[in-house]
């Protein structure tokens, strides 16, 4: 449990929007918990910065939220992934995807070595 | 977009955003509850539950801080704190802050107003299209730069010239309307075909001339002005193809101009009626040394410069010269950039006010600036205390410039309506003689001008006590506890309060210096009595044109008869084309024994007055030797001249000039000098001595040949005296005249008064002006003064109390501050005195200084006296306020 990695810069906002796509509506405290959990407890999460990040994507138009009611009878603010914010994931899907590959390549010649 | 779209909510997030940083309170509480319970089921205590939950949203405080920081933009928002904050801090000193935007309101209205006046006059563009190629185009002559251009002389430049892409010639005249009711007057132009193409003017109603037109013997045409239109005709379309009687002549319009359409070239007022010049029956026009008034203006083909085009127009000249050795020699076109041409007069008269007008500015900002120094001490504590708390100097310098610039603004925006107040003012004081003063208004450039001086002098103002409270340490203002140091430095207060001084004395001198010109014209005498005279237009009546020279003769003494008989009247005359600071007129000629000249321009020349026997009476010239002209000569009797004294000197020298013969150009017989006349002022009361035509001569109007009395009779002025010195009443001049033929027409009434004092409308105008903003700056200054002289006081309490318990009674303290205050006022006199000897040189050569010299001692010293005066009367009050202080109640506030 001591190496905990800090989230990455700018990774947050990705995550939470990949959170939304797959589990459709979710509260904050949802979002958070998820990303904890599907880090395998290995990311070490402030909830606190969540929110602004969340303000950011609403603002951009990629989520919207509306007042809920959660699992456990609390009212609770719910976000959704907008169409924009859709469109949004996949371009920044597919530029991770092609960060991490060229990042593996980097790495890959020393283990053929 | 998307990120626009951001910013936009961030935008609007800064105000007002209370509901949602509840909604954001209320989310972080469900967050914590569910956190809570999460960790509660997952076997924590309750208490040690809330800890981890916090613990892992890192702090409630924080999340809120990022969540506002994301919701709004935090630049803005710190703004608007300032903003408030400093808005907060002007109300609760109110009355500093009613002073300062007092002050600043002034200053900045002022130099809006002015400005408004600049920027119609000299800095927007004339309304033409591509106007930087326009020019007037002038025939320089020997004794005059712009003289009027030859018809003849203009065809010529018009065919033979490479530089221009058009060039065109008006003239102004007068037309007496008929048919269309009652008589009257109106202005006319003369125009080349050319002439609206040029301008690039397109009518709204109906068609431009057709060059052809523009030839003797075509279809009489007219274009006629909005206003014209409106007046007569009610606006209506069908105007083209309608009739226009003219001086007994039918026109057919043709066209209608647009209401934008406002030159006054030729006139000093914008015409009604435009006709082509070409068909402009007058021998003259086929007279090539003949002037007529024609100017020209022409437009620069795409490319070519003005110098381009002069060097050019050089060349046209020197072949006509060639070619017309007798009429063209000494002949040249010049051109000057019609804008500067429409302008010129004006610029050095603007530009000196609106420079005065600054120093005003300036002095406002001063004594706020020592304002807000005086307060920044007061508040020495507050910022210590803040900046003990962290707040850093960028931070602290921010808010204080936000203040200072919010207090700048407030003092803008006052200003912005004295100044739509005070442009209306101005407008109605001004010259009647300064251009295109009718576009003066608050338009988007004089806005941006009121903004920008705003903005600069809230940072010039603000910036000095934002210095100063950085000088500050932070340790020994917050151990004083707030009071004053012992021995406050207050030299930037003292150096202000100087350079106020120096500012206020320059412009009460620039001031006294046109108000002793203004004096010594007023003295000055015109060589006449204009009190008691009327001049007005008279026109014989359209049915004697083509009379016989007999006919009109006997037409001029009836109507002289008949304006004598209207009441109060004690003599009566008429003059032609030339009437003292009106119009003016030249006559050639060379002396009895001089061989005759090759061409005109060789020869000398004198004013010319075309006046009737009258004329010395009405006007009130002294007669100094011989004779005046008199009724019996006329056509039958040998032809006679008078001279004014300045001729006879010129020419005569000692000798008697009377019995002496002169030879006039234009006619064949020499003219006897018969009398000697004082000198009259005929370029205005300021201009006479430096004009380099100055001597008169007098010539009987009823010796003119044939030709030119009828064009004599077709535009007279007639001049009448009263018994009373009363100005005749125009009503009955101009009923008897009505009764004596009901087609005939007198026009544009003037106190001969009047005129003398128009010729100094512009220099009073200044002198008014100046003079005020020169007590505005005075009284500024004072209060300057004042201000420090009190802080000074209020600061020395302390001292001036154990002062005076040791034994210094209340005049060694009055003497005490009021040294202070002179050495104050004696540096800024000793200053201002120096930049005024630099500065009233500029004065100086831009003529508006009359009859003292720029380093008048006279002026020099009362102004500094009188500035002394008010800078220890400001000192006193503060002063008599020292001397009651209680030495015990002054000790025991320690």
């Amino acid at each position: 449990m001591g190496s905990k990695t800090d989230i990455w810069q700018g990774t947050l906002a990705l995550m939470a929007l990949k959170t939304l796509e797959s589990m459709g509506s979710l509260h904050g405290y949802g979002i958070a918990r998820r990303i904890e959990q599907t880090s395998g407890d290995l990311l070490s999460l402030n909830y606190g910065t969540l929110y602004p990040a969340l303000l950011k994507l609403e603002q951009e138009g990629a989520i919207v939220s509306e007042w809920g009611v959660s699992e456990n009878n609390r009212r609770a603010k719910f976000y959704k992934l907008s169409r924009f914010g859709k469109k949004q994931l996949e371009r920044e899907t597919q530029d991770w995807e092609q960060t991490t590959a060229i990042l593996a390549r980097f790495f890959a010649p020393r283990q053929e070595a | 977009m998307r990120s626009l779209r951001a910013l936009w909510i961030r935008i609007c997030g800064t105000f007002g955003n209370k509901r949602e940083a509840m909604e954001l309170d209320e989310e972080l509480e469900s967050h914590l509850l569910m956190h809570i319970e999460d960790n509660v089921r997952s076997g924590m205590p309750e208490a040690e539950a809330r800890r981890h939950a916090l613990i892992h949203l890192g702090g409630l405080e924080q999340t809120r801080e990022a969540y506002r920081e994301r919701q709004g933009l935090p630049g803005l928002e710190t703004l608007c704190q300032d903003v408030r904050f400093g808005l907060r801090m002007l109300l609760k000193s109110r009355g500093f802050t009613v002073v300062a935007v007092l002050t600043l309101g002034l200053g900045i209205g002022a130099n809006t107003a002015l400005f408004s006046v600049l920027n119609a006059v000299l800095l927007n563009p004339l309304p033409y299209p591509h106007a930087e190629e326009l020019i007037t185009v002038h025939a320089a002559k020997q004794n005059f730069n712009e003289g009027s251009i030859s018809y003849l002389n203009f065809r010529d430049w018009q065919r033979d010239n490479k530089a221009l892409a058009a060039l065109a010639v008006s003239r102004g005249t007068g037309y007496i309307l008929t048919g269309t009711g009652a008589s009257e007057e109106v202005r006319g132009e003369l125009v080349s075909s050319d002439f609206f193409p040029l301008l690039g003017v397109k009518p709204v109603e109906g068609r431009l001339f057709a060059s052809h037109e523009d030839e003797i013997g075509e279809e009489p045409v007219a274009m006629i002005s909005s206003g014209f239109w409106k007046r007569k005709f009610g606006a209506r379309p069908d105007v083209i193809g309608k009739p226009l009687t003219l001086d007994g002549h039918d026109y057919t319009v043709v066209g209608v101009l647009p209401a934008t359409f406002n030159l006054a070239i030729s006139n000093f007022r914008a015409s009604d009626i435009y006709v082509p010049i070409g068909q402009f029956q007058n021998p003259a026009l086929n007279d090539r040394s003949a002037g007529l008034g024609i100017h020209g203006i022409a437009r620069l083909r795409p490319g070519v410069t003005l110098k381009q085009a002069q060097a050019d127009m050089e060349r046209v000249s020197r072949n006509l010269e060639t070619t017309f050795p007798a009429d063209d020699q000494g002949i040249h076109a010049r051109l000057v950039p019609f804008k500067e041409s429409l302008v010129r007069d004006a610029r050095p008269l603007l530009l000196v006010l609106m420079g005065a007008v600054g120093f005003v500015l300036l002095i406002a900002c001063i004594n706020v600036a020592n304002l807000l120094l005086a307060r920044a001490n007061a508040r020495t504590q507050e910022f210590a205390v803040r900046s003990a708390l962290g707040a850093s100097r960028a931070r602290l310098l921010r808010q204080l410039l936000t203040e200072s610039l919010t207090l700048s603004v407030l003092g803008g925006v006052l200003g912005l309506t004295l100044a739509a107040l005070g442009t209306r003012i101005i407008v109605k004081m001004l010259p009647p003689d300064l251009p295109r003063a009718t576009g003066i208004h608050i338009d988007s450039l004089v806005l941006c001008f009121t903004t920008l001086i705003s903005l600069a002098s809230g940072i010039f103002f603000g910036f000095a006590p934002a210095l100063k409270m950085f000088k500050r340490d932070v340790q020994s203002t917050l151990r004083s506890g707030g009071r004053s140091i012992g021995s406050a430095n207050n030299r930037t207060q003292d150096s202000l309060v100087v350079f106020q001084m120096a500012l206020a004395l320059v412009l009460l001198i620039g001031a006294g210096l046109m108000i002793r010109s203004m004096v010594k014209l007023s003295n000055v005498d015109p060589g006449f009595h204009s009190k008691g005279v009327l001049t007005f237009g008279l026109e014989a009546p359209p049915a004697m044109s083509g009379a016989g020279p007999d006919a009109i003769r006997a037409y001029l003494r009836e109507a002289q008869r008949k304006i004598a008989m209207a009441p109060d009247i004690d003599a009566v005359c008429f003059s032609w084309a030339a009437l003292p600071m009106m119009s003016d007129d030249e006559q050639s000629f060379w002396l009895d024994g001089e061989p005759k000249p090759g061409n005109q321009n060789a020869m000398r020349s004198s004013i010319r007055y075309l006046v009737g026997a009258d004329y010395l009476r009405v006007m009130g010239i002294p007669l100094l030797k011989g004779r005046f002209l008199s009724e019996t000569d006329d056509d039958h009797a040998p032809r006679v001249i008078v001279t004014d004294e300045v001729f006879a000197k010129k020419f005569f020298g000692d000798a008697d000039p009377i019995g002496k013969r002169i030879h006039l150009d234009q006619f064949d017989d020499a003219a006897m000098v018969i009398g000697v006349v004082g000198h009259v002022n005929q370029w205005g009361l300021d201009n006479d001595a430096v004009n380099p035509l100055r001597a008169e001569t007098y010539q009987s109007l009823m010796q003119l040949p044939e030709q030119q009395l009828s064009l004599v009779a077709f535009g007279m002025d007639a001049l009448a005296r009263s018994k009373s010195g009363a100005v005749p009443s125009f009503k009955s001049i101009e009923s008897s005249v009505t009764k004596m033929n009901h087609e005939q027409v007198v026009y544009n009434p003037e106190a001969m008064d009047d005129v003398v004092s128009e010729t100094l409308s512009s220099r009073r105008f200044a002198m008014i002006l100046l003079a005020v903003f020169a007590c505005t700056a005075l009284v500024l200054a004072s209060i300057g003064m004042y201000g420090v002289i009190s802080y000074i006081v209020g600061q020395r309490a302390r001292d001036i109390g154990i002062r005076m318990a040791l034994g210094a009674n209340r005049g060694e303290v009055l003497r005490w501050v009021l040294r202070r205050g002179s050495r104050l006022a004696l540096i800024g006199a000793g200053c201002g005195l120096l930049a005024a000897l630099v500065l009233s040189q500029a004065i100086a050569g831009s003529s508006l200084v009359y009859g003292v010299r720029a380093y008048d001692p006279w002026t020099f010293i009362g102004v500094t006296a009188l500035m002394m005066a008010v800078a220890l009367s400001s000192c006193y009050l503060p002063a008599r306020r020292a001397t009651r202080i209680d030495p015990m109640k002054a000790l025991r506030t320690e």
